[in-house]
């Protein structure tokens, strides 16, 4: 069967089916178009390539490679250069420009889950073990164990609420 | 530390008598940190990264990290010094060259290495022998914490600890195992698993790492996602749901090859062992590509003159720095490959008895 792309017109060849309210629907599209509405993740794409896609999408470059971080000087187009950053603060500054290398780069994962400092404070470890706590009642529910998965909605209400 | 000494004997990781030794050579899992209000090291001038240095050589050395930690100045190693570290997984290709001030403390058991200054402030492993990646990740932890008593790493709330490259960043956490895939190679099947491991987001590499050839049938499958993971399921998915498939196909492969003509690999293996034996001169691809096949005789049973241990041992001793460091003096590749030709004929001379 020849289906074609939903957005571009092209031959398809990413296939969903989704059920929304009961109703199944099916989704057609290219790898273009898939890949810039984020339905596919292309695995292990070096950095380089990876900014080079971020910069290629429109409209978004030109204004962030201007960004300059103050404490350590870096431009964006630094970054770009070498993949490198300059300090923990351009995490912050580069925002906008970083958060779609790391996500592509981490299989969509935006937010850290694990770990935190010895020395972190008593709010930001409890952010932590809630955030913890939703990823893993994520997978319950995937799996299907609603005990567990009810053990652990308890269990992120008594931190909630401590 | 004596490194004389350190390049005569075999090191704690390549004892070969680790978990599912046939298979996985070694275990290895680093985590890498930042210093909380210090530019990375591409913004740091010449002057901060010695403070850095000398701040978490003081702290690692006084701390309770590791009994007797030993640390050294790379700036200050000779060429092969720098060398010897790097056959021994202590230290990177990349931390090995250049000239800023950087270094490495380590265990004398040679399991746990932190390197300082090289991508990231601080680059700590633990190396264990055969597939041990829980408690590695167990010890690099706890080794994580105990410095943490003392240091203030740089850590975001939303991406977690923070690395120089974005790609490190939450737990900065990287498991790699070393495997040896000899009948995989043999069947054809490697690329199925190269497939797979890029379907699943790992990482394959050669010996020593990013941008290294596998020579020999050795390679390095590391985890690629550090970020949305916590520690304990990123060890989850790499040791349950990836691992045990690869080193399962690889004995399934060496089954096949033993079943269909058990006559062929006893072939290879004893050919290898003959030219070992019999070679005045031999680089060191040469002796890898031999050992390798070796390597794979003794796991299945095909060679008992000599053991994994044995084997592991001259895949490291006949390394250029090691070579040159036991015999105490510089050698030209065509000296070397003399010296590493005796040295082999005489080890194995010794085990077979």
């Amino acid at each position: 069967m020849n289906f074609k792309c939903d957005k571009c017109g092209k031959p398809a060849t990413i296939h969903l089916t989704e059920i929304v309210d009961g109703d199944k629907i099916e989704k057609h599209f290219c790898q273009n178009c898939a890949s810039t509405d984020g339905i596919t993740i292309q695995s292990e794409v070096p950095i380089g390539q990876l900014l080079e896609d971020f910069v290629l999408q429109s409209g978004v470059a030109e204004p962030t490679s201007e960004l300059q971080c103050d404490v350590c000087g870096m431009t964006f187009s630094d970054f770009r250069e070498d993949g490198l950053l300059g300090c923990p603060n351009d995490y912050d500054v580069f925002e906008d420009g970083l958060a779609s290398v790391i996500e592509r780069a981490q299989e969509g994962a935006t937010q850290h889950i694990g770990k935190v400092p010895y020395r972190a404070d008593e709010a930001q470890k409890r952010q932590a073990a809630i955030l913890r706590l939703r990823a893993e009642l994520k997978g319950a529910v995937a799996a299907e164990d609603y005990e567990h998965a009810a053990a652990i909605r308890d269990q992120i209400k008594e931190i909630e609420n401590s | 530390m004596n490194l004389e000494d350190m390049a005569k004997r075999p090191t704690e990781w390549l004892r070969g008598n680790g978990h599912m030794s046939d298979v996985v050579i070694s275990s290895r899992v680093r985590l890498a940190r930042n210093l909380a209000g210090m530019p990375f090291l591409s913004r740091c001038s010449d002057e901060q990264k010695n403070d850095i240095q000398q701040r978490l050589r003081d702290c690692i050395i006084q701390s309770d990290v590791a009994d007797d930690t030993h640390y050294l100045d790379i700036a200050n190693c000779s060429e092969i010094d720098r060398s010897l570290l790097v056959e021994r997984h202590l230290i990177s290709r990349q931390h090995a060259r250049g000239a800023h001030p950087r270094g490495v403390a380590f265990s004398p058991s040679e399991t746990l290495a932190i390197m300082v200054n090289e991508e990231d402030h601080l680059r700590l492993q633990v190396l264990r022998s055969g597939l041990a990646v829980e408690q590695a990740v167990e010890e690099t932890i706890r080794a994580d914490n105990t410095l943490e008593e003392k240091l203030n790493f740089a850590f975001h709330r939303k991406y977690g600890y923070l690395t120089a490259c974005p790609t490190n960043v939450g737990t900065g956490l990287r498991i790699s195992v070393m495997l040896h895939l000899p009948a995989l190679k043999m069947t054809g099947e490697i690329e199925k698993v190269f497939r797979a491991a890029h379907d699943m987001r790992l990482a394959i590499r050669g010996l020593y790492g990013e941008g290294t050839e596998a020579t020999g049938d050795f390679f390095q499958i590391s985890n690629q996602t550090t970020l949305g993971k916590a520690e304990d399921q990123i060890v989850q998915e790499f040791c349950v749901d990836t691992l045990p498939h690869i080193i399962d196909y690889e004995r399934r492969a060496r089954d096949v090859l033993l079943t269909k003509r058990p006559i062929a690999i006893d072939d290879r293996v004893q050919r290898s062992l003959a030219v070992l034996k019999a070679a005045m001169l031999i680089s060191s691809d040469e002796t890898m590509y031999l050992l390798s096949l070796i390597r794979m005789g003794v796991t299945m049973g095909r060679c008992d003159e000599l053991d994994i241990a044995t084997v592991n041992e001259l895949l490291l001793m006949t390394q250029p720095a090691h070579l040159q460091k036991m015999l105490g003096r510089e050698l030209e590749p065509l000296d070397r490959a003399e010296a590493r030709a005796t040295y082999i004929r005489q080890r194995i001379e010794a085990a077979s008895k």
